[in-house]
């Protein structure tokens, strides 16, 4: 399992009630469910996926997060995950108020955009970042709101959202992240993982 | 119609009171069972079937000797797997296999009830087959399921009964006829009152049968059943059986043929009265009226797990009122999965060879039997 995963695992509560949104195939899904709780739900946009899960017997409802969290009563859940798609929607900052009201508390996965081959590829190369995490070009990328680890933080405390607890990923090695070493892990680590609060 | 008395059938002789407010009692319901019960009783099914539909959902149908209506889905080694589950199914009352229906013969006057038949609702129908439980000493069914008019009843069943089903699966269906599925149902039922040969419902007695008017009735369903492009791929405006247009009112088109002969083959076995009670019975279903307007309250009890599925090409009964459901089910935090398949077959979707549908929905069956099965240990 990817180490990300683990990560969001650690940070979910024993029998809590969790929305996975975007949840793929259901690998997190499956995991949490064998191991922290059963009441586990999710959200996928593609059909395929949702057949694979459901063939799991896991949970899960075809829909797109923009538009299909809204059938989500207000803190029905006490977590909602959204792992790596938020650069994915139109209008992101809708999607975040919106895991906000849904769950008691949120945790939400970036892909750096501040990385230090990111920054390279666009500074010596002239030309937008492709890497290992962001495989797509300019012209068929599904991510439309690329943030780096800072632009989060600084959109957190905008919008007066509690960052609970704050982890970067730098080659599948788990940092501690704050605004102390902002500077630094924006520019090592791939990845941002954050426990939200409204 | 001698051959009727040789499906198996239960008498009711408990009165149940329908909602028109009659009551009835000692009436029969024809069901039909594949597989085994086992010993814990923990693997039944029950199967509703949708408007035309009878008991005979798999196998040969010893009526008409056609496959059953589900022969896709439900059999051994299918999506409903014969061998893994004992499946129950039972035809409607209002229906013409053998339940109690405007066909059953009036003890008193040796004629067919017809139109003194009560109007029914969904709501009736399924607490007619509720019988079948008691009957079989069923305390908690593994699963109810039925597409079109089939997941309505699925849906007032869990509605009726929340703790009687561990799993639920609603098909292809709305929690409330819309005006355009009630203008369709119109239309098959003036075709029917419009056949001279209907007698205001007493045609055996007049020893006629407003075939005509069912035809229609089935031609204009049928439409309703499939979708514009699968019409438009199968059919296209290929000619029957002529090189050039006839200049006539015949059938010179393959699909004028085939509406012709759909219609031709429903009159042998369907009876035009229960055509008139069971569209009238989709017709009445509000379940959201029946809970002054809130959905989610029909379910606020239940302890069943739900998957609603709907098609892309079913405009009949569209993916957004499956929809609805689903929403219903989150509001009050109700474990429901989710998904629209891909199929150009339209509404017939479920009935048909849609390998999405069917290798979901046996997935789904088999995990879900483990998983339950693993909770009771």
């Amino acid at each position: 399992m990817k180490k990300e995963f683990k990560v969001i695992s650690e940070l979910i509560l024993q029998n809590s009630k969790v929305l996975d949104v975007g949840c793929g195939d259901g690998e997190l899904m499956k995991f949490l469910k064998d191991n922290k709780t059963s009441k586990i739900r999710g959200l996928e946009i593609s059909k395929n996926r949702v057949q694979n899960c459901l063939s799991k017997g896991l949970t899960v409802i075809e829909g797109n997060a923009e538009n299909d969290l809204q059938q989500f009563p207000n803190n029905s859940f006490d977590f909602v995950i959204l792992s790596q798609t938020l650069q994915a929607f139109l209008d992101p900052e809708k999607v975040i108020s919106e895991l906000l009201r849904v769950g008691k508390k949120a945790i939400v996965t970036i892909p750096n955009f501040g990385y230090w081959k990111v920054r390279l590829n666009l500074l010596i190369k002239g030309t937008m970042p492709v890497t290992e995490n962001l495989p797509n070009e300019w012209y068929n990328t599904p991510n439309l709101h690329m943030c780096t680890l800072r632009d989060f933080f600084n959109f957190c405390s905008k919008r007066e959202i509690k960052i609970f607890k704050s982890l970067a990923l730098k080659n599948d090695k788990t940092l501690n992240l704050s605004a102390k070493n902002l500077a630094w892990r924006n520019l090592e680590s791939q990845l941002g993982i954050f426990l939200i609060e409204k | 119609m001698n051959k009727l008395k040789q499906v198996k059938n239960i008498i009711i002789t408990k009165p149940q009171k329908l909602d028109c407010g009659k009551e009835i009692s000692n009436f029969p319901i024809s069901y039909e069972t594949y597989g085994t019960l086992n010993e814990k009783k923990d693997n039944a099914i029950l199967v509703f079937h949708a408007l035309t539909g009878d008991q005979f959902a798999s196998g040969k149908n010893p009526i008409t000797n056609k496959d059953g209506w589900w022969s896709y889905a439900l059999g051994s080694g299918k999506a409903i797997d014969t061998e893994k589950f004992f499946v129950i199914c039972a035809n409607v009352i209002g229906g013409c296999m053998g339940s109690y229906g405007p066909s059953t013969i009036d003890e008193e006057t040796g004629k067919p009830i017809g139109t003194n038949f009560p109007v029914i609702t969904i709501n009736d129908m399924v607490n007619a087959q509720y019988n079948l439980l008691e009957h079989f000493k069923i305390d908690k069914l593994f699963a109810v399921i039925g597409g079109s008019m089939g997941g309505m009843q699925v849906l007032q069943f869990v509605s009726n009964f929340p703790d009687k089903a561990h799993i639920a699966i609603p098909i292809a269906c709305t929690s409330s006829h819309s005006a355009q599925n009630i203008a369709f149902n119109e239309l098959g039922r003036q075709a029917i009152l419009a056949d001279t040969n209907w007698k205001n419902g007493l045609y055996e007695q007049n020893k006629t049968s407003p075939d005509k008017g069912l035809a229609v009735a089935r031609m204009a369903a049928h439409i309703t059943y499939l979708s514009k492009k699968g019409l438009q791929e199968k059919f296209g405006r290929k000619l029957q059986e002529r090189d050039d247009l006839k200049f006539s009112f015949d059938a010179d088109f393959q699909i004028e043929s085939y509406l012709r002969y759909q219609g031709s083959v429903f009159v042998d076995r369907f009876d035009a009265n229960s055509y008139l009670y069971i569209t009238r019975a989709m017709d009445y279903f509000d379940l959201s009226k029946q809970f002054n307007g809130n959905l989610s309250a029909a379910f606020s009890n239940t302890t069943s797990k739900f998957f609603v599925i709907s098609f892309t090409s079913d405009w009949l009964y569209p993916t957004a009122e499956n929809r609805e459901i689903v929403i219903a089910l989150n509001a009050i935090g109700a474990d429901v999965g989710f998904v629209e398949i891909e199929s150009d077959k339209g509404h017939d979707s479920f009935l048909l060879d849609v390998p999405d549908f069917l290798d979901t929905l046996g997935n789904y069956l088999k995990t879900n039997y483990k998983t339950v099965n693993e909770k009771r240990i």
